[in-house]
């Protein structure tokens, strides 16, 4: 996943712009999405933007899209002003988009998923046999080959994210974006995603990658954009530049990778995880036979890809999912059957991986979040809640961790990211459990926050708490764990120190070595 | 009589009584694929039946009442489509709702016009859509089986009836084999993927509630000037809820639909028809078991004890581009 | 982004935007008053003085405002927790009978008061069931909550129909209703109430179950904003993940909080049923159920605010019948219609108006 694509050299200077962004401006309200964004992409190359979570990456996607209309601002294709007031006219002007979360429908074949909104006449009739035709040129063309009449929620997502990009193509889109494509795949099907492209460019066709990894930028584009706070800071060619440099460019500042930390001191085993395995709704094998300890005293972290299996683990120790099989002991003692309440009673606590969704309740006011898990404790109060208690403790909980604004009356939809996880990190913590488990504690929270949290969780670990991390961010688990175990496939298939270097541990997520 | 008289007797009421849940079911069919729950149903069939039997009555032309029927019932889903797709309203709150208001303009501006408590005036013979003697029909009526069904079942119903077992395979084909049913059946699953391909989610949503809103309109005509011959207050009785549970029964499919408002109008002749009576073994059943067993075995197939319906993923959501 | 997330003042959210949505029924109200021929100005104030004027108006408006409170209440503690319970009207009916059934046994041998704790536990239990098996079909088999509890309604309609018809009627009686209660089946009215202001109560059936609904909005406050319970019906409502991120049982508050909605539902039965006509009457509900939905609605599901939609619609159902005796071209059945654009403008149609109110509001604020 390292290294240059190889491809042809060209001098992409001289290729004429595919698509030229001028002066593109957009607000909501008081937030000032995009700034003044000039952005000009070569034809037949593939361009990257990269940027933190929101820097503005997906506003500036969807302007082109036809989503929302830039305030100011124009955009050329091929050198063309043009006015892209919705998809339509985007699809008319040979833009093409591969969303994040894939605009599908579930229970459509393949063939008729193609053909939404190119039926080629009022009957289906008239347009199936040319989509057929069609759909086999692009596969021999391309390589994109997908069963037609292949039920689009029967097929792996690396299938229907190809469906996604035949339905671009199928519309004569001469400009691709992606947007995050990889977040949902496989390293496999993230590397045959980045074969597809290279075909694409090389066929002629432009295209725009919107990521926040360096790893996929560096492997893949020809140019690349950072995007930071809404505006463009840098654009360079590929080969001139370097993770460092995009990392810098992308957080404003210097990373922070080293957290400092002094040695584990490891005692008695306070999680144990015993040949776990964990099935989705679909009933498809997300945790595969997964054992491992956690010790009093250590952090341990889960590296892996996106969707490995890591948020199932989580949610099966934390009681909010059932395993198909296998053991969870807290202490010596098996957790079977209990419920994430009776979890958190024998001393489990969990900051969980999606905020917005588990860990808080964005309508809630800050002080009722504060004990969202705990409420049934009884210093809160019997039947009814004592909410002079609970207003007190969440009072002291903004003190502590500096949470801003300090008015637990504010509703928590009305924190910044950074604040918002903070109200969880702090109620999780604060309830001194003997295991924490956390996912992603650090996803769109600003660098600030981000220290703050990582030192709390380095206290955990020195104050004799069994610590159980899982990020994407392979930086932050280097960073905080004493060992790192890496997932693939839903197995864990290796482990390392938490010295290990950055490359064994890639090729480990990749599922190459083991 | 015998047993096989009294089976056709039966089986040409459950026709009859199952015409309106056809043409309602097949409503629901096409706003629901689309994504648009629609309990007001019920307030179409009666404001149709209403305008109908209103317009029949003054020109003593069925057809033009069927097209007043058509029409009103049309307003009331481009109301409900404003309400709830425009607006982005609750889709059941606005159902609720023009189920009030059909339910009492009916009244009062049948009281205002005609001053008999809700009543419209009789309609002329003109005015209404009456049996049709299909041909052959009386040379048959002496073979034995098949003579009785064909006269006394398959002949002699109004026009409409014919159109509404019409609708069924023309409903199927435009679902499964146009452009629009195709986007309808996508609105209804995924807006995203319909807007991301160009194609405006309200406009289609609209359209699937006008085809709606034209279905209604034969199902109040049928309800006032084809099966009565006047107006009557709430006449449409809980039909438009019957035939919801109809739809729901089968699954959103339309020959299903088709099977299960047969189903739910036998179970109606067959009341109607025990009423008083008692069943040999077992003596009489209470008619109400009948008027019930509609919606208990919609539940019993909600509960998934009869498959699963899974109903279109995006019905009752309204679509919001934003992110 | 539309306008949708510029936060407004309280004053426009709960005061200004409802007025006028409820204007605007009002307005389209009148439209058809007028179409009839008659004048809505005096209608309106027909209606408004049928209403208000009198103690026994008055004692009218609060009769018919009593039942909308119960389901109304009904159909607001189910939004808590993120359930649309439309069977209020089923869940009722079904509380009639339980009403009505302890009315029958006790009221030979006790006062009202001894009577009216267990008609209240009565009607509540038999809501309650009604609202079971829908409940337990949502929490155990996802069966949507919708669909379910309108086929209830129907269920339930039949059910009466049939207890009515062949076990509760009087023999020899034709029309389907029990016996009518003895003094110790009948809640008393409430003329001191109207009394105090000065009023009359007269004919109206204003009675002791209006006190017992305003008993039931502080107890639902209190179980919504200040029990666990609540809070977790609420965690429920607003993200069912974060519900069970913190160990709540989902098939557990749906059912506890299906259970109340439907027992609140069927208390409302003791207002026409013990209260009012003191006997069970076919069909005695008369929409008051799906009424709960707008009144719910109009109240932000908050019980302040559903006292004054109830109090609103009581009104509308007062004004409108002394508006069809004085003007007899518009039946009673008008304020079916008002009622119906009511929930459509305040209910379906509520953020219509948003819109162009924060353009205005923007523009005036200087934003």
């Amino acid at each position: 996943m390292t290294g240059k694509a190889p491809h042809l050299s060209l001098d992409l200077s001289k290729n004429e712009p595919a698509i030229e962004l001028v002066g593109i401006d957009k607000k909501f309200g008081a937030v000032h999405a995009n700034k003044n964004i000039n952005l000009t992409v070569a034809k037949g190359s593939i361009h990257g933007i990269i940027g933190e979570n929101g820097a503005g990456k997906s506003t500036l996607m969807s302007i082109l899209y036809g989503f929302y209309q830039a305030d100011q601002g124009e955009i050329r294709i091929s050198g063309k002003p043009v006015t892209i007031r919705d998809s339509q006219a985007a699809i008319a002007a040979g833009i093409g988009m591969v969303h994040q979360h894939f605009m599908l429908v579930e229970n459509f074949t393949v063939l008729e998923n193609v053909m939404l909104g190119a039926e080629g006449g009022q009957l289906l009739r008239q347009g199936v046999s040319s989509a057929r035709k069609e759909l086999k040129r692009l596969e021999d063309d391309y390589g994109l080959d997908v069963d037609p009449d292949a039920v689009i929620e029967e097929l792996p997502v690396g299938r229907q994210q190809r469906v996604e990009i035949l339905k671009a193509l199928y519309r004569g889109a001469e400009i691709l974006i992606l947007d995050e494509p990889t977040g949902v795949l496989t390293p496999a099907e993230a590397d045959h995603l980045f074969k597809v492209l290279k075909v694409l460019r090389d066929q002629g066709k432009t295209i725009i990658l919107i990521t926040h990894k360096l790893r996929e930028i560096m492997a893949i584009t020809d140019t690349v954009s950072v995007m930071r706070r809404g505006e463009i800071v840098a654009t360079r060619k590929t080969t001139e530049t370097t993770v460092e440099e995009l990392a810098e460019l992308m957080v404003g500042r210097r990373v922070l990778l080293r957290v400092e930390k002094g040695d584990a001191n490891p005692g008695k085993v306070l999680l144990s995880v015993k040949n776990l395995t964990v099935k989705d709704s679909r009933g498809v094998t997300m945790v595969d036979d997964v054992s491992f300890d956690v010790r009093a005293g250590e952090i341990v972290g889960i590296a892996g890809v996106a969707g490995n299996g890591q948020s199932e683990l989580l949610e099966a120790i934390a009681g909010i999912r059932k395993p198909a099989s296998g053991e969870i002991l807290l202490d010596g003692k098996p957790t079977a059957g209990a419920d994430p309440a009776e979890l958190r009673e024998l001393g489990l606590a969990h900051i969980p991986e999606d905020r917005h969704h588990m860990g808080l309740v964005l309508k809630f006011e800050e002080y009722e979040n504060s004990i969202l898990g705990y409420h049934r404790e009884s210093r809160f109060g019997g039947a009814m809640l004592n909410l002079d208690e609970i207003r007190k403790q969440a009072e002291d909980q903004i003190e502590k961790y500096d949470i801003r604004p300090p008015n637990p009356r504010l509703k928590t939809a009305n924190f910044s990211g950074g604040n918002q996880q903070k109200i969880v990190v702090a109620r999780e913590i604060e309830r001194n459990p003997d295991v924490l488990i956390i996912g992603q504690p650090t996803r769109g929270v600003d660098i600030g926050a981000i220290e703050f949290i990582h030192k709390r969780i380095i206290e955990m670990r020195d104050a004799g708490k069994a610590v159980l991390l899982v990020s994407v961010e392979l930086d932050e688990i280097r960073s905080l764990s004493d060992r790192i175990l890496v997932m693939f496939a839903g197995k864990v298939v290796g482990e390392q120190s938490g010295e290990a270097n950055e490359q064994a541990l890639g090729l480990m997520m990749a599922g190459i070595a083991a | 009589m015998d047993y096989f008289d009294i089976f056709i007797s039966i089986l040409g009421s459950a026709i009859r009584l199952s015409i309106p849940l056809l043409f309602t079911a097949l409503a629901g069919l096409f706003s629901e694929r689309a994504g648009i729950f629609d309990i007001g149903l019920e307030g179409k069939i009666l404001a149709s039946a209403f305008a109908s039997a209103c317009v029949a009555y003054w020109t003593g032309n069925a057809w033009a009442g069927l097209a007043t029927g058509i029409a009103t019932s049309i307003v009331f889903s481009l109301v409900h489509g404003f309400a709830s797709i425009t607006n982005r309203g609750n889709q059941i709150v606005s159902g609720v709702a023009l189920n009030f208001v059909a339910a009492g303009l009916t009244i009062v501006l049948g009281s205002a016009w005609f001053g008999q408590g809700g009543r419209t005036g009789q309609v002329p013979a003109s005015g209404r859509f009456s049996g049709i003697t299909l041909p052959g029909a009386e040379m048959m009526r002496d073979v034995p089986i098949i003579g009785p069904l064909y006269a006394n079942v398959i002949s002699g119903n109004n026009i409409l009836t014919y159109i509404a077992f019409l609708m069924v395979p023309i409903s199927w084909w435009i679902l499964y084999r146009t452009r629009f049913g195709l986007r309808v059946r996508a609105v209804g699953e995924n807006p995203g993927a319909v807007d991301t391909a160009g194609i405006s989610v309200a406009w289609l949503r609209y359209r699937a509630l006008i085809v709606a809103g034209f279905l209604c309109g034969f199902a109040g005509t049928y309800l006032s000037i084809a099966q009565s011959a006047a107006f009557i207050n709430n006449m449409s009785a809980g039909k438009g809820y019957i035939a919801l549970a109809a739809l729901i029964f089968a699954k959103w499919k339309p020959v299903p639909v088709m099977l299960a408002c047969l189903l739910f109008g036998f179970l109606d002749a067959f009341a109607n028809f025990m009423q008083g009576k008692a069943l040999p073994g077992i003596g009489e059943v209470p008619v109400q078991i009948f008027q019930a067993l509609p919606y208990i075995l919609t539940c019993v197939l909600l509960a998934g004890f009869i498959g699963v319906a899974r109903p279109p993923k995006a019905g009752g959501v309204p679509y919001t581009k934003e992110r | 982004m539309s306008t949708a997330s510029v936060p407004l003042p309280a004053w426009i959210n709960y005061g200004l935007i409802p007025l006028l949505n409820l204007f605007l029924a009002f307005f389209f109200s009148g439209l058809v008053v007028w179409a009839i021929g008659e004048s809505p100005f005096e209608a309106l104030k027909l209606l408004l003085a049928g209403a208000l004027g009198r103690g026994e108006g008055i004692g009218f408006t609060l009769f018919y405002a009593t039942s909308f409170i119960f389901t109304g209440l009904s159909v607001a503690v189910a939004i808590h927790a993120g359930l649309f319970n439309i069977g209020s009207e089923g869940q009722a009916y079904l509380g009639g009978l339980g009403a009505a059934l302890v009315a029958l046994s006790l009221d030979r041998y006790v006062p009202w008061y001894v009577t009216m704790p267990f008609a209240i536990i009565g009607s509540a239990l038999f809501g309650a069931a009604c609202a079971a098996i829908p409940a337990w079909l949502q929490a155990k088999r996802g069966s949507h909550i919708v669909i379910t509890t309108i086929m209830f309604n129907f269920i339930v309609s039949s059910l009466m129909n049939y207890i009515l018809v062949r076990v509760l009627i009087v023999p020899g009686k034709m029309a389907p209703e029990s016996r009518t209660f003895l003094e110790g089946g009948q809640l008393p009215k409430l003329d001191w109430l109207i009394g105090m202001f000065g009023g009359r109560l007269g004919a109206a059936p204003l009675n002791f179950s209006f006190l017992v609904a305003l008993v039931m909005c502080f107890l639902v406050w209190l179980l919504i904003w200040r029990t666990k319970l609540g809070y977790e019906m609420r965690t429920l409502g607003h993200s069912p993940t974060a519900a069970s991120y913190a160990g709540m049982r989902y098939a557990r508050i749906v059912m506890i909080t299906m259970l109340i909605s439907g027992g609140l539902a069927g208390m409302m039965a003791l207002n026409p049923v013990m209260g009012a006509s003191a006997r069970l009457q076919i069909e005695f509900v008369g929409g008051a159920g799906f009424v709960g939905i707008a009144v719910s609605l109009m109240g932000r599901n908050h019980p302040a605010g559903i006292i004054l939609a109830a109090l609103l619609f009581g009104v509308l159902y007062q004004g409108g019948a002394e508006l069809s005796f004085d003007m007899p071209t518009i039946t009673r059945d008008m304020i079916v219609v008002i009622q119906g654009l009511v929930i459509l403008f305040a209910g379906a149609l509520e953020y219509m108006l948003r819109p162009a109110i924060v353009r205005v509001y923007q523009q005036i604020s200087g934003k």
